[in-house]
């Protein structure tokens, strides 16, 4: 059953096609890694998912059901947890209050049972010494934590992980794959965009290549990484 | 330097104090202190209400005189047409500019920024021009409530007795008692609102419009319950502050000198978005009336520029500036992990 389909999505900003009839099947329950170089598109591809943006043509379906036209909102309750590459936290609120909102809002918790999910992933993302901290006061580092954690609170069936493994050091990076891998294991279906291969294909059965807003092609892991046509773009670019 | 215990327990007996002191000014006090009280009231709520609107929901309306109006002629309707007792008609009031609320929010809601501002005057003035034709109530030159109805309002005659005063004292110290509860009541709810998950969701469309969709909130929707809300809350002061004044017009029931522009002068004076805000800004606003009263326009430049400078330089107003400096914060909304919950009511940040 494919939680998520994508058929032939294309958006452009003017002249700039970024995302070039793009269609995909994920699995309940997969692990799916995006990668392309810079400007390649991914991060629109989270936007048209998450209905941050619409396409100019083709169709999102969410468990079979057409949701191209749906809200952002809808989606969340739809079961679309998303974090933002720029971390989009409520810099007023604490670290706590962030996630009760998602808690709240998209994962349908009230009272109690909000508050203990949230100190759960609080817990599990190790955010536990900044819980009660202010969101604005926060370094980048623990503001990408928290866009995990947010994303992590709206009870997601599919969440969208936009890279949030950079500038980790390795004790650090070992974290956050297990928290992903524990993420993964209760059953939910991520799709993880990451210039860090080796914490992203630690992770991940498939891997999808973008590449000027074009699927290059889709595999497994292996396959993909051996591929000539993916080993040219990324030499020279970072591995 | 004092704990916080020290401090939260002065500041409790600071506030009930204060807030006996206000329920006894009609026993204690003159009629001339009961009904300038009344006034400050009553300007609070309405600040209370605005504050709710445009600090915390983001909705800067320039039209809530229009539920003053509404409410004030709802009442007059209901004691003229349909001869109930006044309070009856207050409570109507806040009902009637609640049902405005919607088509206002139907048409406002689709403006943004600048132009939802002048929308709501607009939807205002059209509401005022309106009001202006009903013949029943007096057309454009207003109707007073019939001798003796607020002699005779509910209550009044026991308060007669109680206090060995006048019906006319009488009903002024009943209005004011009921201005004193309602703006507890509103301060009260307030508070409680904006603890509440819905509370929390307005903070984070505040905060961050785009992130609060992505997690699942609303924004349209909240904002429309803060609307209907605070238009409940204007109409049954304006309601209760024409039951005072006993008499309307469409200009005095709608100005939005009097029941908006004032409004906004307290709210960002004394601290938008800030719940002890609107209290500080009314005792400010207060003193400044009285010390310059005498002095005409004069009085009103000096008003606009207090209210531009305060902008520029302290955009929390009065509260924020002393609660910077001092580190108190009251009232304060923020909620704590649990396990790690400090008393709610007042803090050192
Ligand atoms: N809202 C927008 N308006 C105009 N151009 C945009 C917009 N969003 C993205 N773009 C452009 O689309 C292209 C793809 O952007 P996108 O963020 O999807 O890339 P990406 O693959 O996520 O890159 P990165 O690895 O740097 O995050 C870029 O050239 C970007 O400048
Ligand atoms: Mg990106």
């Amino acid at each position: 059953m494919s939680i998520l389909t994508l058929k032939s999505l294309s958006k452009s900003f003017g002249a700039l096609t970024v995302t070039d009839d793009v269609s995909l099947d994920v699995m309940a329950g997969e692990a799916l890694g995006i990668i392309g170089p810079n400007g390649a598109g991914k991060s629109t591809l989270f936007n048209l998912i998450a209905g941050n943006i619409k396409p100019d043509s083709g169709h999102v379906l969410l468990d079979g059901v057409d949701v191209t036209r749906a809200s952002p909102m809808e989606r969340v309750h739809a079961g679309v947890g998303r974090s933002f590459q720029i971390p989009q936290p409520f810099s007023h609120l604490s670290v706590f209050e962030n996630l009760m909102v998602a808690a709240q809002f998209g994962g349908g918790h009230r009272g109690a049972e909000a508050e203990c999910s949230c100190m759960s992933i609080i817990e599990q993302t190790g955010l536990g010494p900044v819980a009660n901290d202010l969101s604005g006061g926060l370094s980048l580092l623990q503001r990408k934590r928290l866009e995990l954690a947010r994303a992590m609170s709206t009870s997601p069936k599919l969440i969208l992980l936009d890279e949030i493994a950079g500038g980790l050091t390795d004790g650090e990076c070992v974290a956050l794959i297990k928290t992903i891998k524990s993420i993964h294991a209760q059953g939910t279906t991520i799709i993880w965009i990451e210039h860090v291969l080796h914490a992203l294909n630690s992770v991940v059965e498939r891997l999808m290549v973008l590449n000027f807003g074009k699927m290059l092609m889709v595999g497994d892991v292996d396959e993909v990484m051996n591929a000539p046509a993916v080993k040219e773009i990324y030499l020279g670019i970072e591995i | 330097m004092l704990d916080q215990k020290t401090i939260n327990r002065i500041l409790m007996a600071f506030g009930i104090v204060g807030v006996a002191l206000l329920f006894a000014v009609p026993i204690i006090g003159s009629r001339a202190m009961v009904q300038d009280l009344f006034g400050v009231l009553t300007l609070l709520i309405l600040a209370q209400n605005w504050n709710l609107l445009a600090g915390f929901a983001g909705l800067v309306s320039v039209g809530q005189q229009a539920f003053v109006g509404v409410g004030a002629y709802a009442m007059f309707a209901c004691v003229i047409l349909l001869g109930l007792d006044p309070l009856v008609g207050i409570l109507v009031g806040g009902f009637v500019a609640m049902a405005l609320a919607v088509p206002m929010a139907f048409f406002a809601f689709r403006l943004a920024g600048a132009y939802f501002a002048i929308g709501t005057w607009v939807v205002a003035e059209i509401v005022r021009l309106c009001f202006a034709q009903w013949k029943a109530l007096g057309g454009g030159t207003g109707t007073s409530l019939p001798k003796g109805t607020t002699k005779n309002m509910f209550g009044v005659p026991e308060i007669k007795e109680l206090l060995g005063v006048s019906s006319s004292a009488a009903s002024d110290a009943l209005t004011y008692w009921l201005a004193l509860v309602l703006a507890l009541a509103t301060l009260g709810a307030g508070y409680f609102f904006l603890r509440s998950r819905m509370g929390l969701g307005l903070q984070a469309i505040r905060d961050n419009d785009e992130a609060a969709r992505s997690v699942g909130v609303n924004p349209t929707r909240l904002k429309a319950w803060v609307f209907m809300l605070t238009a409940f809350g204007t109409g049954i002061c304006g309601a209760l502050l024409f039951i005072q004044i006993t008499r309307v017009t469409p200009e005095a029931a709608f100005s939005v000198l009097d029941w908006t522009a004032f409004v906004i002068f307290i709210t960002v004076i004394g601290g938008i978005g800030t719940l002890p805000g609107p209290i500080v800004g009314v005792v400010f606003f207060y003193i400044l009336q009285r010390a310059l009263s005498d002095y005409g326009t004069v009085y009103l430049i000096v008003l606009g520029s207090i209210g531009i400078i305060v902008m520029l330089f302290a955009r929390r107003g009065l509260w924020g500036l002393f609660s910077d400096k001092t580190g108190i914060e009251l009232l304060s909304l923020r909620q704590y992990a649990p396990e790690t919950k400090p008393n709610p009511l007042a803090q050192i940040k």
